[in-house]
């Protein structure tokens, strides 16, 4: 289903002569009134007049999460605090939150973006929203109530966590559409499994938007085989919006990024150039139409490429492939480019195989070595060493087939590579260049 | 025929890893009767005949251990030159293939086991029944 036709199925040049319109007012507004941009602008000699063409974009500076880290609390805002309804934060694993502002018509954007969202599941005003992301100053909650309420759907207002309580309200309401953390979705069919709900008893489910967090195609397949429904990915972060830059639709072959009012461009992490449409980069999103915080080329560290190819759904907007890691773990090994979560895909792929690993490089002999210390689960342990060593051997082949190089995969003993409560360290550095 | 249990513990190949096992044992007051060690690409298998085995089980996933109980066949053998022969020569004329073999030598009785590992102990053990094998007697402990 599809909530704005107009906006979503607009002809290319239209949507090209559109975007430019915006561009240059977003450009305006951010250097006339944002204290960063202002600056920044200054020292650069750029005028926003200078913005012609689309192309053009790539004369304009990057921002980065720190350039929001240090424009702490309101250095970012584009319009007096007065104006401003709403504020976002969001706490980075190290110093300062960044803080984006909302005025009443960036309210407006998020619900219209995230209804988008939202019909793309099939939600009418029919349906039984169950919001499981977190109100609060996490965007989740919030964003996907904005858009359930502008569809006029009935939005239950759940929040994360509470599982007994998230079964009950399932079966007991019958919820119709579901939004969550993938992880937290297949937390919640274990539950409805133990509590008789599954397979498919007492519960309408029919379809929900994952996302919040980097997740795979066999986590989706789990999801709609358990749950019995459609699971589709849903895209965003903070500093732009929330949830609601990008959604997939009903045909799963990457989210339509709504261009109208983000544009998205895919650079090198390396070289910081615009890389071709397909190749695979770094996300770059600018805010076409925000008034509280416009952001400029912000550097989302995400890893994605762009597609333009027509989609059956109709939807003209174009499509970024599901996130595959992120430019700050990113590592380069004999002159190929590795993302941890590659490793970790590979390895999960193989059956009984846990995702407690660690990626130590070194270069013994002028030429890079990776090696992948994998801890042997209780499922892997035979007392035939045989058995272990196919273990070793398919885990190697694995990875190979995922990052097109040779590693050395090692089994250790369970539990003993470190554990941290937040992000694991999973790559150690030994070269010496 | 009694029953005979043997550890199988997971290992890296790293120094050190014996002692803690036998640390452990010293201090449960567990013996090693017989042990075997393979070890392929940075890790490997120990495996243990102790006079404790459940103890020692216990003990080793107490200490993080990844350990496994498993059941062998415990064949006397002569202790002369062809003692290894003839029951390995019968072992294969009923079409038993060893997985893994080692040996434990009760030194008070001048007898000599061969521990052997095979896929299915259950069958091997019916197929054995009416040969005329000696096995393992619990009082040899
Ligand atoms: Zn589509």
């Amino acid at each position: 289903m599809i909530w704005n036709k107009q906006a979503e199925c607009m002809p290319a040049h239209e949507l090209k002569s559109l975007q430019l319109e915006r561009l240059r007012e977003t450009v305006r507004l951010a250097g006339e009134n944002v204290p960063h941009y202002k600056k920044q602008f200054a020292d650069m000699k750029l005028k926003p007049s200078s913005i012609t063409s689309l192309n053009d974009i790539s004369k304009l500076p990057f921002t980065s999460k720190t350039d929001l880290r240090d424009g702490f609390p309101f250095g970012m805002f584009a319009v007096p605090q007065s104006d401003i309804v709403e504020i976002h934060t969001s706490s980075g694993t190290t110093g300062k939150p960044i803080v984006v502002g909302y005025t009443r018509s960036d309210i407006d954007l998020w619900g219209e973006v995230m209804a988008r969202c939202l019909s793309m599941a099939g939600t009418t005003r029919d349906d039984i929203i169950q919001n499981g992301y977190g109100y609060g100053l996490f965007t989740g909650g919030l964003g996907v109530h904005y858009g359930a309420q502008k569809i006029g759907a009935t939005v239950v207002p759940i929040s994360a966590g509470n599982t007994k309580r998230q079964i009950e309200i399932m079966r007991d309401l019958g919820t119709t559409i579901i939004t969550c953390t993938p992880s937290y979705a297949l937390y919640l069919a274990e539950s409805a499994e133990e509590e008789g709900l599954l397979p498919r008893k007492k519960i309408k489910l029919r379809a929900g938007c994952f996302g919040a967090e980097m997740w795979t195609e066999k986590m989706r397949d789990e999801i709609e085989s358990r749950f019995k429904i459609m699971a589709l990915n849903i895209y965003g972060l903070t500093e732009l919006i929330g949830p609601g830059v990008a959604n997939e639709c009903e045909h799963k072959n990457g989210l339509h990024i709504f261009e109208d009012y983000f544009y998205p461009e895919v650079i090198s992490p390396e070289t910081l150039q615009t890389l071709p449409e397909g190749e695979t980069g770094e996300l770059v999103l600018t805010t076409l139409s925000r008034v509280g915080t416009p952001m400029i080329r912000f550097r989302t560290r995400d890893i994605t490429s762009l597609h333009r190819e027509p989609c059956k759904c109709g939807r003209t907007v174009v499509r970024m492939a599901r996130i595959t890691g992120r430019s700050d773990d990113m590592i380069k090994v004999r002159g190929v480019l590795i993302f941890p979560s590659q490793i970790e895909r590979a390895l999960l792929e193989i059956k009984d195989v846990e995702p407690q690993y660690q990626i130590v490089i070194t270069r013994p002999h002028h030429l890079d070595e990776l090696e992948v210390q994998v801890e042997l689960s209780k499922k892997m342990f035979s007392d035939e060493i045989r058995h272990i060593e196919e273990f070793r051997r398919k885990i190697e082949d694995n990875i190979e087939r995922t990052i097109n190089l040779r590693v050395k995969v090692s089994l250790v003993e369970p539990k003993s590579l470190p554990r941290s409560e937040g992000k694991a360290k999973r790559v150690i550095d030994k070269r010496e260049i | 025929m009694d029953k005979v249990r043997q550890v199988s513990v997971f290992s890296e190949n790293k120094p050190g890893r014996i002692q803690k096992i036998t640390g452990i044992f010293g201090e449960e007051g567990i013996n090693i009767l017989a042990i075997s060690i393979t070890s392929t690409n940075g890790f490997g298998i120990i495996k243990l005949l102790v006079d404790k085995c459940d103890l020692a089980y216990e003990k080793l996933k107490e200490h993080g251990f990844t350990v496994k109980l498993s059941e062998v066949l415990a064949i006397e053998m002569k202790d002369s030159p062809g003692g290894l022969h003839e029951v390995s020569q019968i072992l294969s004329d009923k079409g038993i293939n060893i997985e893994n073999a080692y040996v434990y030598v009760v030194e008070s009785r001048a007898r000599a086991y061969l521990l052997v590992e095979v896929k299915d102990i259950e069958k091997a053990r019916e197929i054995l029944a009416g040969s005329n094998l000696n096995f393992f007697r619990h009082e040899d402990f």
